[in-house]
């Protein structure tokens, strides 16, 4: 059995404390969409805030990371084993003993399928987001950027669809992180940084 | 920003020492109880006006050319022309032919009819306004007039209230600054009871406690009305009539150029929340009374909500008067029927200043709500903001034929008088209340509903007890009934709700069914083994 670091310190650092983030925004956004009361609505806006401030600064954080270490690279999206993989969620996995067709290295962490969906991520949900969210912070301003006759609701619409595809991505990430065999390998991988390879 | 705070805390520093001299009563340079014209006796307020105007040589004019002597003002805005002379409201309805009783409240003497002489100086009421003694009443029914002789109102009936004779040259000699009760006598008590109109003034502004006011308490700031209502010459300014719904000058700088202080952001500016920002995203929008206004009518005294005039002239089981609990009348056989409330939470409105009020020759609908007065403004009009308001219904006579506003002749002993000889007679009252205001009455009436907007600016709590974010960032919350802008917290989109959570609720069958079906195959191949 040989172990590889495949998620550095950094990279662990930066997945979970944007996942604490985010599902702490998905809760507060939510609540402020009305779809139910926690911290009431006062308190819910002021998190939301204060945590979007913290998103956006640890992707300011992230993207530069990407950059000067090339990571970036990781997230191209490519065809090769894509039926493999698949054909591995949809068949294969449910069969005696089958074995992921694609080897988590170092050099190469995400499937064909993980590279598309995050870069889905990375590339419209998060930006979405963003712009959106920070119109609707700044709404005061926005006669000064010539927007004084676009409604708030579309900039909050976008802000909220945006907000249930990231629901969305998170529920069947959260489950795909429980694909693996054995069941917790995934997780560990990006608690401890080292991939056990089993074969 | 910094620039803008450091210049809100140097114009504060600046306005808070003259503030505080008005609170505390600045010094006089003049003992009016040393000037030989004081020295009285005086048999009449016109006497004692005429030794005021002795030394203050324009005060009068100054007053003539005030609404508060007029009763009489063309709206800036709509060129209406408006004032308790022409206005038709619904509480007493209107002030013809009931002169005597309505200009207790005047700042005159002797407007007891149609011919009252407007340019008299010495009709003039000085002493309304500046006595200090808390001595100097006007009679209720005295045209303006203090009682010269002690009586009683009702005149003649031993159970009424004493009106003892006033000693003129003791208030005279004691003249002052006016205060919260100089003021209050008329403002607190209008509609002919304490708290009845305007539901954010009654005499618990006398001596408030910081809770009820935290700019007229004596453990607040102590201002008194002139403190905001700052007069030039005498003109008090601030009008109902004409208000300012958004404030965009701010800091109202002591300059040569005189300037109204009565709206809050001429003291405080129009980002006044240092310490929560995101209340300045509000200014534009909200007005200040609309958050540090929570409730009217806090001081505990009910005002009134609700007038019926239909049932006027019916006993209600053989009474003529039935009260409440508390002791407020909930019928009178002279005036129909009442509705109090205490502790109110005010309705709100956007409100651009314009008001228009529907006026005595206007055609209304009789089967509609008539707007006594109606405003204008919107979401996205830069000058309206969200107003909080007091909004008094209730039931009023029309000239059913005509489809006009009626107005009653209620006071006097004449034949015609409604709450007189008429002895409840509509169409008595009526057609002698239109003949003075030049209308011939049709000889049908009818009632109609009515509401009139009140806003609200006084009772301004201290800021801890302003209205949350959560009363209005909410359902069903004081701003539900506001449409045309969308509001986070209270609005979302209705499709794009349905089509994300259906979506959610997709992903997660489709995770919990791949999962079930792995448990499956997992289990057979286990069995299968
Ligand atoms: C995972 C990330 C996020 C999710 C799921 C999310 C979701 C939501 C949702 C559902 C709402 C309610 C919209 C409405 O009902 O009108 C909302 C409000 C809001 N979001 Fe986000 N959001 C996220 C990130 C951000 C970011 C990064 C920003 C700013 C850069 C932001 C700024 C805002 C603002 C300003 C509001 C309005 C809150 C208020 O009432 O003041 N959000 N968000």
């Amino acid at each position: 059995m040989t172990r590889d670091m495949v998620f550095s310190r950094f990279e662990r650092f930066w997945h979970w404390s944007q996942a604490a983030l985010i599902i702490h925004l998905i809760m507060t956004g939510f609540e402020v969409n009305g779809a139910y009361e926690f911290y009431g609505y006062e308190r819910a806006a002021e998190l939301h805030r204060f945590n979007a401030w913290l998103l956006l600064g640890l992707s300011v954080f992230a993207i530069f990371w990407h950059f000067i270490s090339g990571e970036w690279k990781q997230y191209i999206p490519t065809t090769d084993k894509m039926r493999a993989v698949l054909r591995y969620y949809t068949l294969d996995i449910f069969k005696k003993d089958s074995v992921h067709p694609f080897k988590m290295t170092p050099l190469v962490k995400h499937n064909p399928l993980q590279r598309i969906a995050y870069s889905a991520f990375n590339l419209m949900i998060l930006p979405i987001i963003w712009v959106s969210g920070l119109l609707y912070m700044y709404y005061n301003d926005w006669p000064d950027i010539g927007m004084e006759n676009v409604p708030l609701a579309l900039v909050a619409g976008i802000h909220t669809a945006a907000g249930f595809a990231m629901l969305v991505f998170l529920i069947v990430h959260v489950y795909m992180i429980f694909t693996g065999k054995p069941l917790m390998r995934y997780l560990k991988a990006m608690i401890t940084g080292y991939e056990d390879s089993h074969d | 920003m910094p620039y803008r705070v450091t210049l809100a805390l140097l114009v504060g520093l600046i306005l808070a020492a003259p503030g505080a001299a008005w609170a505390s009563g600045t010094k006089s340079t003049a003992d009016h109880g040393k000037f030989e014209q004081l020295k009285g006796p005086f048999k009449s307020g016109p006497e004692v006006t005429a030794a005021c105007l002795e030394c203050h040589t324009e005060a009068a004019s100054q007053l003539h050319k005030t609404t508060h002597w007029s009763w009489a003002f063309i709206s800036p805005i709509t060129g209406e022309e408006l004032g308790k002379r022409n206005v038709v409201n619904n509480f007493c309805v209107a002030t013809a032919t009931n002169w005597p009783r309505c200009t207790s409240c005047h700042i005159g003497y002797g407007w007891d009819d149609d011919s009252f002489d407007l340019s008299q100086e010495t009709a003039v009421d000085c002493l309304v306004c500046h006595d200090t003694t808390g001595t100097y009443k006007k009679y209720p029914a005295g045209a303006g007039h203090p009682a010269y002789v002690d009586k009683t109102f009702p005149p003649n009936n031993p159970n009424g209230e004493m009106f003892e004779a006033v000693d003129l040259g003791k208030v005279a000699r004691s003249v002052g600054r006016t205060g919260r009760d100089t003021c209050g006598a008329c403002h607190f008590t209008g509609g002919g009871g304490n708290g009845v109109k305007h539901g954010d003034m009654d005499t618990s502004l006398i001596d408030p406690p910081r809770a009820l006011d935290v700019h007229m308490s004596p453990d607040g700031e102590g201002f008194t009305c002139a403190t905001c209502h700052n007069p030039d010459g005498h003109d008090v300014p601030g009008s109902r009539y004409a208000p300012t719904a958004r404030d965009t000058a701010g800091f109202d700088t002591p300059s040569a150029v005189y300037k109204s202080h009565a709206t809050c952001e001429s003291c405080h500016g129009t980002e006044a929340h240092a310490a929560h920002p995101k209340l300045n995203d509000h200014t534009d929008k909200v007005a200040c009374q609309t958050c540090h206004i929570p409730e009217y009518a806090r001081g505990g005294f009910k005002t009134k909500m609700w007038w019926d005039w239909s049932t006027a002239g019916t006993k209600v089981d053989g009474q003529k008067v039935v009260k409440d609990a508390d002791g407020y009348p909930l019928h009178d056989v002279k005036k129909g029927d009442f509705r109090w409330q205490a502790n109110v939470v005010p309705e709100y409105f956007w409100f651009d200043g314009r008001i228009d009020y529907t006026l005595l020759n206007e055609t209304i609908d009789p089967q509609g709500v008539v707007e006594i007065n109606s405003f204008s403004g919107g979401p996205h009009d830069p000058t309206a903001r969200i107003w909080p308001f007091k909004v008094m219904r209730g039931r009023q006579p029309i000239d059913a034929e005509k489809n006009i506003l009626a107005v009653p002749h209620l006071f006097g002993q004449d034949e015609d008088a409604f709450w007189g000889g008429g002895k409840f007679d509509w169409n008595k009252a009526l057609r002698a209340g239109l003949r003075e205001r030049g209308v011939d009455y049709s000889g049908s009436h009818a009632f109609v509903e009515s509401a009139y907007y009140w806003p609200i600016t006084h009772m301004v709590a201290p800021k801890e007890d302003a209205v949350g974010c959560n009363e209005c960032h909410t359902t069903d919350g004081r701003l539900a009934s506001l449409s045309g802008f969308y509001m986070p917290g209270r609005d979302s989109i209705d499709w794009l709700s349905k089509l994300g959570w259906a979506s959610v609720a997709l992903a997660l069958a489709a995770v919990t069914g791949h999962a079930l079906i792995r448990v499956f195959f997992a289990l057979f191949h286990k069995v299968s083994q």
